[in-house]
């Protein structure tokens, strides 16, 4: 697997959509055979992944937004692309 | 910051005893070009003029959103055989569901795919008879089929819908799993489902010519588990593994009752597609009844939860894990419904089935019996 760094760009490839859940009140990335329950962070993260900003660009935004250390935000931002993309739910195209 | 855990088998138990379901299991049509001998449609199908028209489907896809339905599986039969399935695909986007053709990419598939991909649909499953011609035409009964299948397959990567494709394992194919693989990364696809047979309906009926050996079994399982490490992140694998061979029983639907609904062609609701097949319940059509009224009926409150549950499975630490197996299975192999699916080992019936699955298994296969339309049923 391609390793996901600072420098990885993630898309949602189509078929893989984030969807507010209104009956139970809750966040959902609605995939392939699947359904991921998303907390308010990782919505944040969905909601910057845009196919475009790298995740050092990403982590700058949230780390400033939520007033957090950039080296933890980034080690979980990777956690979570990581587990996506292992499932094949999220797609990476090195930035230039 | 953490991502939630994927959705468990099992709905979270803070919110409370309310289930609402998850998927919707849309069998549109029984009507299918191909005849597969494992196919989990009920022996007696559903004939064309006995199924639902256009707007019971869109308002029966309207109380399903309702109810907290998020993922719709339109399936069959072949459901593009169904003259309305790019309005009902239409609908299912507009209601914020999120649309899962289960198809066999034959017959009208191919021609309708672009516009079922312009109505918004969002991923495409495609069944899998074989890795080559002669198998794969023989196992669906239909010449022609597997290159009709391979070109509907390179349409849907070409206008880029993700890809799954499910591979049905049995005695005839189980040695083709890393050919499968193979083949599964030539087309593009995203995901691959390795999935042994399940025994209900047809696959039932012709079980002895499908049963796989227990060391093949063995074997695939550990291919497929070493492939999975191997392709992370080029092909999700999904392994579906036989229960008959299994310690443990799969939970079956997530639960009865608890996360999926499913709808036959005729407007039948069940807990699970199967669920015909056991005597004494009430189920009700969604021409006499809405969907909310239907899930919390007393067909529906049969096995949900675990109150129901004898023993073993009553003091079982694994009862909120598995729920005691599947109840279909339950009732065909042992007479009782709510017994330990035998597919478990703490069951008093596990060895039974085991030795049974092995002596089919070693035995000379009898020829399959092909899936038929209503008319002509065999007895099995």
């Amino acid at each position: 697997m391609t390793a996901v760094t600072a420098a990885s760009v993630p898309r949602l490839p189509r078929g893989v959509r984030l969807e507010r859940d209104s009956a139970r009140g809750i966040w959902l990335l609605l995939a392939p055979e699947r359904i991921f329950e998303l907390d308010q962070m990782a919505v944040a993260v969905i909601d910057e992944v845009d196919g475009i900003s790298s995740i050092a660009a990403i982590t700058r935004r949230l780390a400033q937004k939520y007033a957090a250390s950039q080296a933890r935000v980034e080690a979980e931002i990777i956690a979570m692309i990581e587990r996506l993309v292992a499932q094949r739910v999220v797609d990476l195209q090195e930035s230039a | 910051m953490s991502m939630q855990p994927e959705l468990a088998q099992r709905e979270p138990a803070s919110r409370g005893p309310a289930y609402r379901p998850w998927g919707l299991l849309a069998e549109l049509t029984h009507r299918c070009p191909l005849a597969c001998p494992y196919c989990s449609n009920p022996l007696a199908l559903v004939s064309k003029n006995e199924e639902l028209d256009t707007e019971t489907w869109l308002r029966v896809l309207t109380e399903a959103a309702a109810l907290g339905v998020r993922q719709v599986h339109l399936s069959g039969g072949e459901p593009t055989t169904r003259s309305d399935i790019v309005e009902i695909t239409a609908a299912c986007r507009r209601l914020g569901l999120y649309s899962n053709l289960i198809t066999s990419g034959v017959g009208a598939a191919r021609a309708k795919l672009p516009a079922l991909a312009e109505a918004g649909l969002d991923h495409v499953q495609l069944s899998l008879q074989g890795v080559n011609q002669t198998q794969a035409d023989a196992v669906g009964g239909l010449a022609g089929s597997h290159q009709a299948k391979l070109a509907f397959a390179a349409d849907v990567t070409a206008c880029g819908l993700p890809l799954t494709l499910n591979a049905v394992i049995h005695r005839g194919n189980i040695h083709d799993t890393d050919a499968m693989i193979d083949f599964a990364l030539r087309l593009g696809a995203r995901r691959l489902e390795v999935a042994h047979t399940q025994f209900y309906g047809w696959a039932l009926a012709n079980r002895a010519a499908l049963m796989p050996a227990r060391e093949d079994v063995v074997t695939t399982i550990r291919r497929v588990q070493k492939a999975q490490v191997e392709l992370k992140g080029r092909l999700a694998i999904d392994l579906v593994v036989p229960d008959y061979f299994a310690r443990y029983p799969k939970a079956c639907c997530g639960g009865w009752g608890r996360r999926l609904i499913s709808v036959t062609p005729a407007g039948k609701v069940l807990p699970c597609h199967a669920a015909e097949t056991i005597p004494g319940l009430t189920f009700f059509s969604c021409w006499e009844r809405s969907l909310a009224e239907i899930w919390a009926s007393p067909a529906f409150e049969a096995f949900r939860g675990t109150d129901w549950m004898q023993e073993p499975c009553r003091s079982c630490d694994r009862k909120e894990w598995d729920f005691g197996g599947c109840r279909c299975q339950a009732f065909a192999l042992t007479g009782d419904a709510a017994a330990t699916d035998p597919a478990c080992s703490f069951s008093p019936e596990h060895a039974r089935i085991s030795a049974l699955a092995t002596q089919e298994s070693t035995s000379a296969p009898p020829p399959y019996i092909p899936r038929r339309a209503a008319k002509d049923v065999v007895s099995a």
